[in-house]
């Protein structure tokens, strides 16, 4: 069972939420970060016995005593990677998507591809919970191919949990891609709906049955409420507004180590996403 | 012309909080909402739109049944998996790169330009915004951010503006690298938890690699007052200057619920004050 967490707007807790139902689980999970630009779940899963890998991407690369400069790779490359000029061939790595299109179509067969590192993942284990983070390289622009590095560990024997990265585009969709069930972690504030709102149409768009979690939960901001009864987004755990939570949070301090009390709770949420995804 | 952007790193620090606040301090400026794909500033900008227009940056393939063979070309020059069987193209895995629709045998592929988003020109109460909405699922999120950018230096032209307020999305990625590119000066909100502060030395990393001028902000920074100073002992180590500490109070949400600025809704509180101050130094 593959479970995504992801929010829309950040900061809602979606970390919060994803290592804290790994340790209520507590055996046989695997968690992934994939908000690679900023991985965090580390900080509050302290994982053990850290092995790293790099992650590469395909840049294309051209030999020059076969090119003739025709220009074909740089006509058919729709990211503006390659451009030929004044008998030179210009590549900029950090458009380049990887396609290959321009290595497939060249008709002198001039060009190779050579792998690029833009990332790593780091995996550990405490507690039966098994971290694989992902980290994006700083100054480089494009996290999918790390979040791809990421989910290529999934293992189907375990309970897999993926924490996103906020927003609703491209990485966000490439974490919660292929998920049996996604958990959207919102606030009781207006920018937290309005997010909210934008996530939902994204899981529904995808066809991945979604449930909710309301964090720093305020019973007076019922619009929140009435949206999902409109849209039907089924509430499965509010966790309150709570000072307490929040220092704890601040220490890097796992809500159901601190608060054992919360355990019972996260594992109420997993029946209801086992029982949602059957039905 | 001065462009200042506001970033985090981390998501929920408290970014649009203070590009509201600042919206409705500065004057003579263009504000532009760069966090294209879960946009919220114009919840208290309450924006009048006076121009749409359509963000065209990709295209999509899509499959001629028709023409097609099921000869599996499509399928094993793909890198992205998105053929799926029938076969069909799924659009969100689509990555437009056109290689399946040059190597069709029976150009049985179409490839045509899609529509990714909307961007808006808007009056506000505080001048103009430049905002946009990404389509859902959508990709090119950089590419939205440099053209709202572009339009709102050239409408800060027009006007002779002396400033324009760009605010970022988390992470570091795309889009934040197209909200900062060129600025003057990168405005970073972050927070006094182990995560704020994690990713505030990836953020610093990025805007020293960029070569940008770089102060901090620490919002709600009694929550954890020791991490607060060892924040601030990091910033004097990378020589960036930590320019104002709010502290955390529940006009914040109180100010977002009526959408109003947070100088707005509590003129005298110290968080009003402090952003004044730290304008001040920073203008």
């Amino acid at each position: 069972m593959i479970i995504s967490v992801a929010s829309g707007k950040g900061g809602t807790g979606k970390t919060t939420i994803a290592t804290s139902l790994a340790f209520a689980i507590g055996n046989n999970v695997q968690l992934l970060d994939c908000d690679v630009e900023e991985p965090n779940a580390h900080i509050f899963i302290n994982p053990q016995n850290v092995k790293t890998e790099q992650v590469f991407v395909l840049v294309p690369r051209v030999d020059e005593t076969l090119c003739n400069y025709c220009g074909k790779c740089s006509g058919v490359c729709e990211f503006n990677a390659i451009a030929v000029a004044n008998k030179k061939v210009l590549i900029f790595d950090n458009l380049c998507h990887a396609c290959g299109g321009c290595k497939l179509l060249c008709p002198q067969k001039a060009i190779t591809e050579i792998r690029r590192v833009v990332g790593k993942i780091e995996t550990g284990e405490r507690q039966g919970v098994e971290l694989i983070s992902g980290v994006l390289n700083v100054s480089e622009a494009m996290a999918i191919p790390v979040i791809s590095a990421v989910k290529n560990k999934i293992n189907r024997q375990k309970t897999v949990i993926i924490d996103a990265s906020p927003g609703t585009s491209c990485p966000m969709v490439a974490a919660v891609k292929g998920s049996d069930f996604c958990l959207l972690v919102t606030e009781s504030t207006p920018f937290g709906l309005h997010d909210l709102s934008l996530a939902y149409e994204v899981t529904k768009k995808m066809g991945i049955p979604t449930g909710l979690v309301i964090n720093k939960y305020d019973s007076s901001f019922t619009q929140l409420e009435d949206y999902c009864q409109k849209e039907k987004l089924a509430i499965l755990l509010k966790i309150p507004e709570d000072r307490q939570i929040a220092e704890a949070y601040s220490k890097g301090l796992n809500l159901v180590e601190v608060f054992p009390e919360h355990k019972e709770k996260f594992l109420e949420v997993m029946k209801l996403i086992e029982s949602r995804i059957k039905s | 012309m001065k462009q200042i952007a506001i970033i985090s790193g981390k998501g929920g620090t408290g970014k649009t909080t203070i590009t509201a606040a600042l919206a409705g301090l500065v004057k003579n400026k263009v504000v532009v909402d760069c966090d294209v794909d879960a946009a919220d500033l114009h919840l208290i900008l309450n924006p009048e739109v006076q121009e749409e227009h359509e963000f065209i940056a990709s295209k999509v393939a899509s499959i001629n049944l028709e023409k097609c063979t099921k000869c599996g070309k499509c399928r094993e020059v793909c890198r992205f998996e998105a053929i799926l069987q029938g076969p069909k193209v799924d659009p969100v895995s689509c990555e437009g790169c056109g290689v399946c629709f040059r190597l069709c045998p029976n150009g049985a592929i179409d490839f045509k330009a899609k529509v990714s988003g909307q961007y808006f020109i808007s009056d506000t109460r505080f001048g103009v915004l430049v905002h946009a909405r990404l389509g859902v699922a959508e990709e090119n999120s950089g590419r939205l951010v440099s053209l709202i950018r572009k339009k709102a230096r050239e409408i800060a032209q027009k006007n002779s503006c002396a400033y324009i307020l760009i605010d970022g999305s988390p992470g570091i990625g795309c889009p934040v690298i197209a909200s900062i590119t060129g600025t003057d000066l990168v405005l970073v909100v972050t927070e006094p938890t182990l995560s704020g502060w994690h990713d505030l030395k990836r953020v610093i990393e990025l805007t020293n690699h960029f070569k940008i001028k770089t102060a901090v902000v620490i919002n709600k920074y009694d929550i954890n007052l020791e991490n607060s100073k060892k924040i601030e002992q990091f910033c004097t180590s990378q020589v960036v200057p930590v320019v104002a500490k709010l502290p955390y109070d529940k006009i914040v949400n109180k100010a977002m619920r009526e959408a109003k600025t947070v100088i707005e809704y509590a003129p005298k509180s110290i968080i009003a004050a402090e952003i004044l101050k730290f304008w001040g130094e920073i203008r």
